[in-house]
């Protein structure tokens, strides 16, 4: 138990460190190496929860594929961003806005709990006990039962939104030239060169 | 072990020390043995190139990685004026530590590792899917336009081939139904004629492949290719930092060798149940010198791909095929 705790302690600080990072640090590119931490930090919680499966496709999907992305353009991007920075004290209004939005949620569902101790205490049994199954068969049995027709149209979504993006890039330019890996693979040495014999002093 | 020192100081302090001494056992054993297949690779290379390769330092110069060692640690690190120093210095140490946390869930033998968690090969593959993240900060970081092109090249080969990767370990998890690497290794027990390299014979070859791509070996080692990009993403590395790099990238790709043997060649088991007298380990270590010789030869022999063609092989050969298969092989598995 005191690992946990400790180990608690240090994934949660150390979140809320680099999500503030994420928005201090000047260079757009720290601020995206501070958001990869973030979510480390997001992973080890999850493990530490019991929930390993989902701690490490947070760490395969959103660090290893997502972040990635964001890295790849906001390197490529000659953005002034000290520039862009300093007009920002005029959306204060607005974010802050959010910002209290948000709290007073988190103090809503806080403050239920601590008006009302009956509501904290209703605990939901998992359907499979977690102690017999192991958390990726849980989700596999509920993903593939229940929520079959939910999580196939979801994968129709996503496969729909890649080919749209797909589609509207994709343009074909008439006059280019093309690789023909085929005509490349077989193309044999007879058909590409022609041995001569000269004789001296007639030339081809 | 564990219990050793749980009786000695007490169940939470007690586990704690176990864990460390057994993650610096893993580390020494590990960086230790990376010296010698160093001079294993470079021996394997100048072999089929009809040199001595390193003969001058020890016996047979067995000792050569240890002096390059001393040598890059003793130079002293350069940093550009212009790069990012903190990025600069952490791209290294990343590469490094990834590439040795990833060691924790490999089961060398039942029940010798750090970690034995239900999903092994996720997290496995998480971590691989990281290192992208020390070449495109190292290249990043440099602030100078070969490292950069080099990094961004290596991050798009990277990511490209960690996508069949991935389908080649779920035929391996549907073949046997667990993502804990013991189960894996305890699903094949019982003969060479057990091992999935034989039912997955075509998997097998795209993780091999895919792999030599995914730790920038050659034919793939375009982050790197020295005759365009000079030296790819570590131009500007030098001393320890590039040491670390270097380290790092033999122990992925040592880290694979070991990931082939545990997922397609029995991981500790013996090709014949008799033979299984020998200790697993030694068995392991086989498997594993022996994927890394078929590295060396390949680097030796085949000549670098281009970067479209490398693209091309990713994505249009090597998805598909892998897509396919795990689809057979669900379907396979359902019928029978």
């Amino acid at each position: 138990m005191l690992w946990t705790t400790i180990a608690f302690w240090v994934f949660a600080s150390f979140a809320v460190l680099f999500a503030f990072g994420v928005i201090a640090a000047r260079n757009p590119v720290h601020s995206v190496l501070f958001l990869i931490a973030t979510f480390f930090q997001a992973a080890g919680l999850f493990v530490l929860l019991g929930a390993e499966f989902l701690a490490l496709i947070l760490v395969v999907v959103y660090v290893g594929a997502v972040a990635v992305l964001f890295l790849f353009v906001v390197m490529m991007l000659d953005v002034d961003f000290a520039e862009l920075k300093r007009g920002a004290l005029q959306y204060v209004p607005v974010g802050g806005l959010v910002g209290l939005l948000f709290l007073a949620e988190l103090v809503l569902v806080v403050g239920t709990v601590g008006l009302d101790p009956a509501i904290g205490n209703v605990t939901v049994e998992p359907v499979p006990n977690p102690t017999e199954v192991s958390n990726i068969a849980a989700l596999g049995y509920i993903l593939y039962t229940d929520y079959i027709y939910l999580f196939q149209a979801a994968g129709m979504i996503l496969l729909l939104a890649m080919i749209g993006a797909i589609v509207l890039t994709l343009r074909h330019k008439p006059h280019v030239r093309r690789q023909n890996i085929d005509a490349q693979v077989n193309r044999r040495p007879e058909d590409a060169i022609e041995v001569v014999k000269v004789k001296p002093g007639q030339g081809i | 072990m564990y219990d050793y020192f749980q009786s000695l100081l007490g169940p939470e302090w007690g586990y704690l020390a176990a864990v460390v001494l057994h993650i610096l056992l893993l580390v020494v054993v590990v960086l230790v043995a990376l010296a010698f297949l160093l001079y294993f690779d470079r021996k394997v290379w100048a072999a089929v190139m009809m040199r001595k390769g390193p003969n001058v330092v020890g016996p047979f110069g067995l000792l050569q990685s240890f002096a390059d060692f001393f040598k890059f640690a003793l130079k002293e690190p350069i940093i550009p004026a212009g790069a990012d120093k903190i990025v600069f210095m952490l791209a290294p140490l990343i590469s490094f530590i990834l590439a040795m946390a990833a060691w924790a869930v490999i089961p060398v033998a039942p029940g010798w590792e750090v970690s034995d968690i239900n999903v092994g090969i996720l997290y496995i593959f998480a971590i691989s899917s990281l290192a992208v993240y020390g070449i495109i900060m190292g290249g990043w970081a440099s602030n100078s336009k070969y490292p950069f092109l080099a990094s961004l090249r290596s991050a798009a080969q990277m990511v490209s081939y960690e996508v069949s990767i991935g389908f080649v370990i779920i035929t391996v998890i549907l073949m046997a139904g667990s993502l804990n690497l013991g189960d894996i290794v305890e699903a094949q027990a019982g003969g060479f004629w057990n091992w999935y390299f034989i039912p997955l014979f075509p998997m097998f070859i795209v993780f091999f492949v895919s792999a030599l791509a995914e730790t920038n070996r050659p034919p793939f080692d375009l982050p790197e290719a020295e005759s365009e990009l000079v030296a790819g993403y570590q131009i500007e590395y030098s001393s320890t930092p590039y040491l670390l790099f270097m380290i790092g990238e033999y122990t992925a790709i040592v880290l694979m060798c070991a990931l082939l043997t545990t997922l397609f060649m029995g991981g500790w088991y013996a090709p014949l149940p008799v033979l299984d007298v020998l200790p697993g380990v030694v068995w392991f270590s086989i498997k594993v010198v022996f994927f890394f010789f078929l590295f060396a030869m390949v680097k030796a022999i085949v000549p670098r791909y281009r970067y479209d063609q490398l693209m091309r092989l990713g994505w249009k050969i090597f998805l598909p095929l892998s897509l396919g298969f795990v689809m057979i092989q669900a379907i396979v598995l359902a019928v029978i």
